[in-house]
């Protein structure tokens, strides 16, 4: 298997997954909707935001998850990626303090013994956290708003794709120089 | 049920294979260094497209007769969408790993991500109790 997959067999892969689940059961693709329904399963807690059928709604979408899940295993397992990033990305990255390249994530951020240091805790933990409140304000992420809404010329969906690369050009160019 | 896990199977077999789950794919991407991610998003959002317009040609319907599509979302003020999204992104550029990404890591190759998960799932919480106050 050559590393990466190309572009060109990996994005309209991952663009047919939305006619395909039209097809399955007239679902719409989106991954962040779990967040939600895991909540609602979890602790409700009365919140109207949770109080939804979730198994209804969202038992095949936690469904596909756990093929997320497993499919991601399985290729790590069969073929590992061996990420080899640009030049000129490494080099900008070595400037703000990143060191170790091996892996998918860099190991000196991305470890249970680095979860507790500022930059492990922000990355980490507060990273995660934005994730999830995000794209529940948004009411969805790359996957929903991207590769469904935008394809299928969501006004909605393109403000939020401006708003996911804005926040990103901000983190990387104003928060992870003052932070890794 | 089995077609949806199939489909997910495949989804995170290929966010590992073309390293869509790579942090360091994340910020190739944020810094302009490759086409690789622009590539993929670009291209899985025409073959999605173009499948969306078929769809409506073809008139595809389910076996209760209802139209297959996407339901329309509502702008309003757009507020959720630029402030929820712009949120994300932060998020996005911090983990290197956006939902799917992120249990895609935690199944194959960095367990800690279980951690962002948990978080992310904190998060979504927390918008759900504070929801009837923001502005959306």
């Amino acid at each position: 298997m050559p590393h990466p997959l190309p572009w060109w067999i990996a994005g309209p892969l991952i663009g047919l997954i939305v006619p395909a689940l039209l097809i399955a059961g007239n679902k719409t693709f989106g991954i962040s909707s779990n967040f939600r329904h895991i909540c609602a399963a979890v602790a409700p807690c009365g919140i109207e935001f949770f109080g939804h059928d979730w198994k209804r709604l969202g038992l095949w979408n936690l469904t596909l998850l756990a093929g997320v899940f497993t499919g991601a295993a399985l290729a790590a397992h069969f073929a590992p990626p061996t990420v080899q990033i640009s030049a000129r990305t490494i080099e900008a990255l070595r400037g703000i303090g990143v060191r170790d390249f091996a892996g998918l994530a860099p190991h000196d951020v991305f470890a249970w013994a680095s979860l507790l240091t500022f930059r492990g805790f922000v990355c980490i933990v507060a990273g995660g956290f934005l994730v999830g409140f995000g794209t529940a304000y948004a009411g969805g992420c790359t996957s929903g708003h991207a590769i469904a809404g935008l394809a299928d010329r969501q006004l909605a969906s393109l403000i939020a794709v401006v708003g996911f690369f804005a926040g990103g050009l901000a983190t990387t160019y104003f928060i992870l120089p003052r932070i890794l | 049920m089995i077609a949806y896990f199939l489909i997910g199977c495949a989804f995170g077999a290929v966010l590992m294979e073309a390293e869509v789950i790579s942090w360091f794919r994340i910020q190739e991407m944020f810094r302009f260094d490759a086409f690789h991610m622009y590539g993929i998003i670009g291209s899985a959002v025409l073959v999605s497209g173009l499948s969306l317009m078929l769809i409506k040609k073809l008139q595809l319907r389910t076996a209760e007769g209802e139209p297959l599509g996407l339901s329309p979302k509502t702008v309003g003020s757009g507020v959720r969408y630029i402030a929820g999204g712009t949120i994300f992104g932060l998020g996005w550029a911090l983990t290197g790993a956006c939902p799917g990404p992120l249990v895609a890591l935690v199944g194959g190759g960095v367990p800690v991500m279980i951690v962002a998960l948990a978080s992310a799932l904190a998060g979504t919480w927390v918008y759900g109790f504070l929801r009837p106050h923001l502005p959306h």
